[in-house]
């Protein structure tokens, strides 16, 4: 970058230069007392007295074009904590921009930021923009971007840094300028882009978006350098690249009708997935698909992939009242969530040693069709243990559907079919029966205080069966009691879960999940674990500020309940009691009162409520508020799980 | 599951026919509560010994208090970890057993809103 003592500036330059001129006066004071004295000092002092400035306030600084570039994209939401390296971009959006598509949401911490746009675009489908400074708030958003990552959702992740030492002003920039910005999550995002143009910043902002849409989805980060975003466009007419959406990979024609050939000539075949819709299509293709064969499905529950009260549905795969897969001559695992410990047994954690043994019958087949294998990376290990499947077809799993579908239609006979529809009748039945089953199991503890997590979720239940309703928590911390007990059927109903187990997902991935679904006029819900949303619960202002409507449900145990199970464990490995467990675990003594933290926040809050009985109007009066169009809390004192 | 079930049930027979023997203990259901509480049974039974995702449902068990603490010494493979004297002697096991006993019957499925 040349240097210049005559730098032009804009409306910011403006007001950095008047803060200037105003230091430069008092500098002049002290010259002047400092000349009395002697000249050496005041020599030192015309050396550092501030170069001539030229204002110039009706020059477009880059980051009106780096708006722009948003808009065209079609982004909403830019989410943020205000942070000095994208002070320029920040103005642009708001003022520029007209703070519409995309609108600035505040952020009390850039881990909140990432983890909104997180569970915003598993509504919506595309990506939400967040800004970070590109040294301390990427280190506080760092591991919101990991879950995204893990998780195969897309965002675009904004870092502001100066990277020409000579536009950093005093130490702060200092301590917020860095090389290579997305160095320190390169490890868990699909492409980054340090752009030192504007055309150069169109062109890759333009680039990333399709790289994160295209499947596996995942975050990008683009780099706005302070100096393109503040100084006036040097540029001739940078222009916008048109985005071009890429069509998903699609697996191998070939080992797709291999792939037909085996479900069709299994006795037993079941499907299991994670994420293998990407959107309502996915739900579509595999309900034709598992009711052409009469399989099974088996959820791990990381998207909406199946409806819950299909006769083929057999549930979580980690709820011990559901089937496993055991009994499965040929296992389609489409988008499946580390397949090895699905398809293996270890030795518990609470015994000494390691002896791991398949959990698949003898000869059992498994296909995998997957996209991961298109984006693995080295260092992070969310890839999973190396499955020896015995087909792998690598390809979008929703993109390869139809064909799988047109195959198994194609290579089906009279004889299958018949014994097909056989198989399904007995995978009905069974799961009438499991049903009953899960229903006798919600009544125990019915009337217990803490109240039980069925008896919350069946109560929440009753109040929102008629609504249009969204959860977006991830119900195994209730124990899988809304997929047991609820009826989903559509693809905004359930999005998973945090994707890398990084706990402090819930409530912010909540909050942006709810923004997305207000405009669809949609009853959004969270089951909210206490130990997450203490991570950073400023998440409650911002959904109270930007009036997003959510009904947030506490389940608070008053715990990091799965760690204190974790420390139970070693306690019994070692043959020396548990009954210390709840050190450094328990989250009592006192106890958080949420619903006056709700409040002090500026929303609506209730509880705790710890008599089961109090439930219903507790949820109903909440229901109320919500549908006002603001953000709701009921404390409930839950059961551990 | 219901494989799984009877499998735990076979193992606790088998278990209790090991201890033979073993006279019954009165328990305590007082102290009972308080050890399931100290010894935190509750992280996977829950507090009403409804069960969860960890642990098996202990309300309404059909289990003896021999084939219990059987079982509760020598658990089936893969899941519960076993708890040697040192750490609950027999007396309090009978404890937490007579404890579980006095755990109430649920009310029927169809008298609430269970969908």
């Amino acid at each position: 970058m040349p240097q210049s003592s005559k730098r032009p500036v804009g409306r910011r330059g403006f007001l950095k230069g008047a803060t200037a001129g105003a230091a430069a006066i008092v500098a002049q004071t002290s010259v002047a007392m400092a000349q009395q004295a002697g000249t050496t000092v005041a020599a030192a002092a015309a050396s550092t007295a501030p170069p001539a400035i030229e204002v110039s306030s009706n020059s477009r600084p880059g980051s009106d074009f780096m708006v722009d570039v948003i808009k065209s994209l079609g982004i909403e939401y830019c989410a943020a904590n205000p942070g000095s390296s994208f002070r320029g971009l920040h103005e642009s959006i708001i003022t520029y921009g007209g703070n519409v598509n995309p609108e600035l949401l505040t952020c009390t911490h850039e881990e909140s930021s990432a983890a909104m746009a997180h569970g915003y675009a598993k509504i919506e489908g595309k990506p939400m923009m967040i800004m970070a400074h590109g040294t301390v708030g990427l280190q506080h958003a760092s591991m919101a971007i990991y879950n995204c990552y893990a998780d195969r959702v897309p965002m675009i992740v904004v870092l502001g840094n100066i990277l020409d030492i000579n536009y950093r002003r005093g130490s702060a920039e200092w301590y917020h300028s860095v090389q290579d910005a997305a160095a320190m999550v390169r490890d868990y995002i699909k492409w980054d882009d340090t752009p030192i143009s504007l055309g150069h910043f169109a062109e890759s902002l333009v680039r990333g978006y399709n790289i994160a849409m295209t499947p596996p989805l995942e975050p990008v980060v683009i780099v706005a350098d302070g100096e393109l975003q503040e100084q006036p466009i040097k540029e001739k007419s940078p222009r916008i690249p048109k985005l071009v959406a890429s069509a998903p990979p699609q697996g191998d024609s070939g080992a797709v009708a291999e792939a037909a050939k085996l479900l069709l000539s299994a006795e037993n075949p079941v499907i299991v997935t994670a994420r293998l819709a990407r959107t309502p299509k996915g739900i579509d293709l595999l309900v034709e698909l598992a009711e052409l064969l009469q399989a099974r499905v088996h959820d791990q529950r990381m998207r909406m992939n199946f409806p819950s009260a299909h006769p083929l549905y057999a549930r979580p795969n980690y709820d011990p009242l559901a089937p496993n897969i055991s009994d499965a001559d040929v296992v389609l695992a489409l988008e499946a969530q580390e397949l090895w410990s699905l398809t293996h047994r270890m030795t518990p954690l609470n015994r000494f040693g390691m002896e791991t043994q398949s959990t698949l019958k003898p000869g059992a087949k498994v296909i995998s069709i997957s996209a991961i294998e298109l984006n693995h990376k080295s260092n992070y290990q969310d890839f999973g243990r190396y499955v020896e499947v015995d087909l792998k077809i690598t390809g979008d799993a929703e993109a390869t559907l139809p064909a799988l579908i047109e195959q198994v239609k194609h290579q089906m006979t009279a004889d299958r079919r018949r014994a097909i529809q056989e198989r399904g009748a007995k995978t009905a039945a069974a799961n009438r029966q499991l049903h009953e089953h899960i229903r006798e199991a919600a009544a125990v503890a019915w009337d217990a205080s803490p109240i039980s997590t069925a008896r919350l979720t069946a109560e929440v239940w009753a109040q929102v069966k008629n609504e249009d309703w969204s959860l977006v928590s991830n119900d195994r911390y209730p124990s899988y009691w809304p997929t047991r007990l609820w009826n989903f059927s559509k693809h905004y109903q359930y999005i998973g879960a945090q994707g890398a187990a990084g706990i402090g997902y819930g409530a912010p991935a909540a909050v942006g999940a709810a923004l997305a679904n207000r405009k669809h006029g949609r009853l959004t819900i969270n089951i909210q674990p206490d130990g997450d949303l203490n991570y950073a619960p400023g998440v409650l202002w911002t959904a109270a500020h930007h009036q997003i409507p959510l009904l947030t449900i506490m389940h608070n145990n008053r715990a990091y309940h799965q760690e204190r199970m974790y420390v139970q464990m070693m306690g019994n490995r070692l043959d020396r009691g548990i009954d210390r467990s709840d050190i450094g675990t328990a989250l009592k003594d006192p106890n958080i009162d949420y619903a006056m933290m709700a409040k002090t926040y500026g929303m609506y809050g209730e509880g705790p409520i710890t008599d089961p009985k109090d439930l219903a109007p507790a949820i109903r009066g909440g229901i109320e508020r919500v549908k006002k169009g603001e953000p709701a809390l009921i404390d409930v004192v839950t059961q551990p799980r | 599951m219901r494989r799984s079930l009877c499998a735990v049930l076979l193992l606790a027979a088998g278990a209790a026919a090991q201890t033979k023997g073993t006279a019954n203990l009165t328990g305590n259901a007082d102290n009972g509560k308080r050890l399931f509480l100290k010894n935190a049974c509750y992280q996977c039974h829950g507090l009403a010994g409804q069960g969860g995702l960890a642990g098996a449902r202990l309300a309404q068990t059909k289990l003896a208090q021999a084939a219990f603490v059987a079982y509760v010494r020598n658990p089936a493979p893969g899941g519960m970890p076993p708890y040697r004297a040192k750490v609950m002697s027999d007396q309090e096991l009978a404890d937490v057993w007579a404890f579980i006993k006095t755990l109430p019957e649920p009310p029927a499925v169809a008298s609430v809103p269970i969908p």
